[in-house]
């Protein structure tokens, strides 16, 4: 069944297929990182939100703004790197910009969404075409944005530029983050932010279209 | 990999618990938040100094606790920063009513954990922190087109001119203003004559021959400014003391800080110490102060760094006073 607005079930059920996702390509985001970083992103993106996984469990969250903040602060205290603060940051604004809804339509997530992308581009000091996971954040806010009031076709639109966004890391050379002391032995490889960042949009499109198994 | 590890999983805790252990009258560890203490806590009213980051690099941090230098130290994952809850931690520990001073190398995910944790000591606690980000490593271009200089041996010679700021009893823009000084007078380079393996990794983190040598290497293993083949101690040692030469800021004489990346003997610090010595002689830079063998490590790297710091009469004297941590203990 496609859901038109995300209530704490919604989200809930976005972040555990997430922590599904990202164990299964734990490897894939850990062997992207070996090659421009420290070879550490899969396993430290997987312990996050199994982290988070357990939170959920374990918590009852009376409304997105709590879910969500909870999720920050896991993922803040568990993640470490620099994946830690920039995933923690986005889920903790993403948050605040919720306010008290009961839930998210397409309208009122893009509005979470630009204030989570925004934090995200704020704690790295970063903007797009640096090579990191703003480069799939960023088009695939604008694809979200520009998609319309239907929840299930705006989060697809993102997914898709969120892939599009990852691919197009490749070509470039980092000038953020630890990838970048690699300079132009940077280019050629996808940023492992990027590919995380697309699992993410992924479990979000399966959330909201209901897509069977986790 | 060849290891003395009981647990791939416990190395960091099972190290801490040792180093606390090792040095009852020095350390107390906060195992939850792998936080290492002062065993005896600094009198009220007095600048405090944390400082943390991957583990992998013993002693520091952990081994400059103690009176004279840090009053915590925070211990993240091999080669990965610490979070956000450690720090609180460390500072809600140590806050003696006159702040507190984060030493923060330059690396992405250390200055975003601790910039998060100042954020948070500061809207629960209203502890004012302050942090002050090491950049040393002239291996590293500082453009825009990086993440700028990396923080390494510099880094040691800060906690310990900042801390005898703090013992002394000096307010909190002072102890930021020397530190800031230490850092903009230091600079340093490193290099690497194996890899080195991190416990988790189980194999080396990259590739170097048998008769190859990467100059300008980072203290995770970061590729440096060039390879080149084996060469004797006395050009390796010119090949770091150019750059470093080439931007060191001031006048006046230096401390030499000789620094073992963990997988080199004594012996050979000592050798390119010597040489350190002659090619400094040469260039007309007077040596003032010195320290050689392994402060700030990477894992079982082998290779060197060295570190010159321009002193001025200030820093000397705050250099000189005593200190007594696990890893640097003079006058006390």
């Amino acid at each position: 069944m496609t859901t038109t607005a995300l209530t704490t079930t919604e989200l809930e059920d976005w972040l555990r297929r997430a922590a599904a996702l990202l164990t299964d390509h734990a490897a894939e985001l850990t062997e992207l990182d070996a090659a421009i970083g420290d070879a550490d992103h899969g396993s430290n993106m997987s312990r996050g939100f199994r982290a988070v996984v357990e939170a959920l469990d374990a918590g009852d969250f009376a409304d997105p703004a709590a879910l969500l903040k909870k999720t920050g602060m896991t993922l803040v205290s568990t993640v470490g790197g620099a994946s830690g603060p920039l995933y923690g940051t986005l889920f903790l604004r993403l948050a605040g910009a919720t306010g008290g809804a009961a839930s998210l339509d397409a309208a009122a997530l893009g509005e979470a969404l630009a204030a989570g992308v925004q934090g995200v581009a704020d704690r790295g000091k970063a903007a797009p075409g640096e090579k990191t996971m703003l480069d799939a954040w960023t088009p695939a806010l604008e694809a979200f944005r520009g998609a319309g009031d239907d929840l299930a076709a705006a989060v697809a639109a993102g997914a898709a530029a969120a892939a599009q966004g990852r691919d197009d890391t490749a070509p470039m050379t980092a000038t953020k983050g630890r990838a970048s002391y690699l300079g132009e032995r940077s280019v050629g490889h996808v940023d492992p932010g990027a590919a995380s960042t697309v699992l993410l949009w992924q479990a979000l499109a399966d959330a909201v279209s209901g897509e069977a198994g986790r | 990999m060849k290891k003395l590890i009981d647990a791939v999983d416990d190395v960091v805790v099972d190290a801490l618990q040792g180093m606390a252990l090792a040095h009852p009258d020095a350390l107390t560890l906060d195992l939850e938040h792998r936080v290492l203490l002062r065993a005896e806590p600094k009198e009220q009213g007095r600048v405090a100094l944390i400082s943390g980051g991957g583990s992998g690099h013993e002693p520091l941090h952990g081994g400059f606790v103690g009176r004279g230098m840090l009053d915590a130290a925070c211990a993240g994952e091999v080669f990965t920063s610490p979070v956000p809850d450690q720090m609180a931690a460390a500072i809600a520990a140590v806050d003696r009513g006159a702040g507190v001073l984060q030493i923060v190398k330059n690396y992405t995910g250390d200055v975003m954990n601790f910039e998060m944790a100042a954020e948070l000591a500061a809207a629960e606690s209203g502890t004012e922190v302050r942090s002050v980000i090491t950049d040393d490593d002239v291996a590293v271009e500082d453009s825009t087109f990086t993440a700028g200089r990396r923080g390494v041996g510099g880094t040691v010679l800060v906690e310990k001119i900042a801390g005898a700021a703090a013992e002394e009893g000096r307010d909190l823009d002072e102890v930021t203003a020397i530190a800031t000084r230490v850092n903009e007078r230091a600079r340093s380079m490193g290099v690497a004559l194996t890899s080195v393996t991190v416990p988790a990794n189980g194999k080396p983190s990259f590739e170097l021959g048998e008769d190859e040598i990467e100059v300008g290497i980072g203290i995770h293993g970061e590729p440096g400014r060039h390879r080149s083949t084996l060469v004797p101690a006395k050009d390796v040692a010119r090949r770091l003391l150019d750059p470093i030469l080439a931007e060191l800021p001031g006048e006046g004489p230096v401390l030499l800080f000789v620094n073992g990346m963990g997988g080199t003997p004594l012996l050979e610090l000592y050798i390119l110490a010597k040489d350190a010595h002659e090619i400094l002689a040469e260039a007309g830079v007077g040596i003032s102060r010195q320290l050689v063998g392994n402060y700030i490590t990477s894992l079982d790297m082998a290779g060197a760094s060295i570190t010159l710091l321009r002193l001025d009469e200030e820093l000397t004297a705050l250099w000189d006073a005593p200190v007594s941590t696990p890893a640097l203990r003079r006058g006390l």
